[in-house]
């Protein structure tokens, strides 16, 4: 005897996704912080990211399971928040710093200089899936603009002349 | 964490400084490291706190208000005032104190240095926080790009809870009170504080309509006071050395008490960070301590205190650094980290860069912000490229008055439009060279809403 098809879209299209367990107990230690469950959203979603580089669509369910909230919700922090991945990216992140400090400190000839040698665009990712560029508010390293941001590091001041050098360390 | 030398902040860790004159970096190490829980101890730490415990919540907001602490995330409201309109009572919960440490705005680097190198002064400010504000739990609020900051205050919160200073029993009083660190996604809206709050509760970071103020109805619905970094990390030398002394720091002339971190940035010969008095003019600030512009550069103008403050000239360097200093030549102090404009930067692109930035961060909640600032993108991005037409200029200013104060829900599109206004009113000129058109023959293209 077959199971009765679910013909609510929801069900129907929710993928597979394991939630590994030290990323569940994580989540919910989070979930001990705070006076409502849902607060540790975003902390989740973090969680999920650090594992798998991105948010997978199935993660978005598993994360409304533990919290006990609509996956919509979650869905709609994801995509609220910029540093939450929606979709693959490289390796490595690099957040450039467009503010108008590193503006004035040349800000965009390091962008051009990046886009020239790497071949993407902002928001894009490298074909060898290594580099993801994208523009991120203010560093708080403005006393040495141009400032970024690549993983966990920060750099600056960040030259036409020096930006490849230092993104040679990123396998 | 990161083995990077903490090897920012100009030269801070370098300057003169001692504890009759420098609250806030007297404790700072030569090697620019996190001062720890005994080395904090050593030189007076949570003697301040200890104090606090001894007093009423209510004498300790008083006192607050009387050494003339006001907020120093950039809005500069006066932090003792801001306590005390906390509810409390018998018959209200225990509410929440929440450390601002969203840093964001473009242009300042103050409160990574604090919490990276002095997280237990920041840790301190906050159990008096809660005492003034009978709250049971403080979260700090970290940008999720501060990744030392996370390591430094995850460090002292456990060295904090050990030693008996955070928990069931506050430094062995009756007072019970704990902090967690929740670290954000992005997102420059998070610091508005209604908008950090719904962060914090997992939401979407929009404002929240006021009132009810935090102070009522903030965090899970419970009484919340939201304080920025450097204003907490005030509040402890207040309550060690009391408020005489504190408003004695501040030089004559400036309503505020205390000192601040104050830097300087471009094309300037030694951009950084100092601690100095309130009320320092900015001509000290830029020719003895950034010791002028750069060779081959001039100033042309200059911003007092991060993006949402209004551009002045060289010789409003005159004014003093304080909030009524900055208030007399027409905007405010802001955060007090302060960017040259040299020669070689045209206004208008400028501007176009700053509007881009802030048409991207707004949330979206209100039309005037959201339909607002893309709109002055599209005007500037034309005026840029010589193709502006006939009454640009004008719309321009029209949307800085209708994106001003009292027509969002949040401070952010006036903010915005701050810098443009005074970018107009001192540099028309360059906006006009943008106008190559006569009216109506030259936006074809849509406003670029959502592709910014």
């Amino acid at each position: 005897m077959t199971q009765p098809t679910s013909l609510i879209a929801s069900d129907r299209a929710r993928p597979e996704f394991d939630m590994h367990d030290e990323d569940r107990h994580a989540i919910e230690h989070e979930m001990s912080h705070y006076e409502n469950p849902r607060a540790a959203s975003i902390g989740a979603l973090k969680i999920v990211q650090k594992r798998h580089g991105w948010v997978p669509d199935g993660a978005i369910y598993a994360i409304s399971d533990i919290l006990g909230i609509p996956s919509s919700d979650v869905e709609g922090v994801a995509t609220f928040y910029s540093l939450i991945f929606r979709q693959p990216v490289g390796r490595h992140v690099i957040l450039l710093c467009d503010s108008m400090t590193c503006y004035i400190d040349g800000y965009e000839a390091v962008k051009e200089a990046l886009a020239r040698q790497l071949g993407i665009q902002m928001g894009q990712t490298t074909e060898d899936g290594r580099f993801t560029l994208l523009p991120v508010c203010c560093l708080g390293n403005c006393d040495k603009g141009p400032a970024m941001m690549v993983d966990e590091d920060i750099h600056g001041p960040v030259t036409p002349d020096n930006v490849m050098q230092l993104l040679e360390t990123y396998s | 964490m990161s083995t990077r030398p903490f090897a920012s902040f100009g030269t801070i860790n370098a300057m003169p400084r001692a504890e009759e004159t420098h609250p806030l970096t007297w404790r700072l190490r030569d090697d620019g490291a996190m001062v720890a829980l005994d080395e904090y101890r050593d030189k007076h730490g949570y003697e301040g706190a200890k104090n606090a415990l001894d007093m009423k919540g209510d004498d300790i907001s008083e006192l607050v208000k009387d050494a003339g602490l006001k907020g120093r995330g950039g809005a500069g409201f006066p932090a003792g005032v801001k306590w005390s309109l906390t509810a409390k009572g018998e018959e209200m919960p225990r509410g929440y104190v929440v450390c601002n440490a969203d840093e964001m705005e473009p242009n300042t680097y103050k409160d990574r240095m604090l919490m990276e190198q002095m997280p237990h002064l920041l840790i301190e400010g906050m159990i008096i926080s809660a005492l003034a504000n009978n709250a049971f739990r403080g979260y700090i609020f970290l940008r999720g790009e501060y990744h030392d900051a996370a390591a430094s205050i995850e460090r002292a919160l456990a060295e904090a809870r050990e030693a008996g200073i955070l928990g069931t029993s506050v430094l062995g009083s009756e007072f019970d009170f704990d902090i967690f660190l929740h670290t954000g996604a992005g997102r420059y809206i998070c610091g508005e504080e209604t908008a950090l709050i719904n962060s914090l509760e997992g939401r979407r970071a929009n404002p929240r309509s006021k009132p009810p103020f935090p102070g009522q109805s903030g965090a899970w619905g419970k009484p919340t006071v939201v304080n920025n970094v450097e204003t907490l990390c005030n509040a402890p030398p207040i309550l060690y050395h009391g408020k005489a002394w504190y408003l004695g720091l501040a030089l004559e002339g400036s309503d505020d008490g205390g000192t601040k971190l104050f830097g300087f940035t471009g094309q300037i010969k030694n951009p950084g960070l100092w601690e100095l008095p309130l009320g320092t003019t900015a001509r000290e600030i830029f020719e003895d301590y950034a010791q002028g512009m750069k060779d081959g550069y001039r100033l042309k103008a200059w911003q007092p205190g991060g993006a949402g403050t209004g551009f002045l000239l060289p010789e409003h360097l005159s004014a003093q650094m304080c909030s009524n200093g900055i208030a007399d030549v027409g905007t405010r102090m802001g955060t007090g980290l302060s960017l040259a404009v040299d020669h070689t930067v045209n206004m208008v692109s400028l501007l176009r860069n700053m509007e881009e930035f802030f048409a991207r961060e707004s949330c979206g909640w209100c039309t005037p912000c959201r339909d607002g600032l893309p709109w002055t993108v599209k005007l500037l991005r034309s005026l840029e490229r010589g193709e502006g037409e006939q009454g640009d200029i004008e719309i321009l200013e029209e949307l800085t008055g209708k994106l001003g104060p009292g027509k969002t829900f949040c401070a952010h599109a006036p903010g915005a439009v701050e810098p443009l206004a005074s970018a107009i009113q001192y540099f028309r000129d360059e906006f006009e060279q943008g106008i190559s058109h006569p009216r109506r023959a030259a936006h074809a293209e849509p406003i670029p809403v959502g592709s910014i």
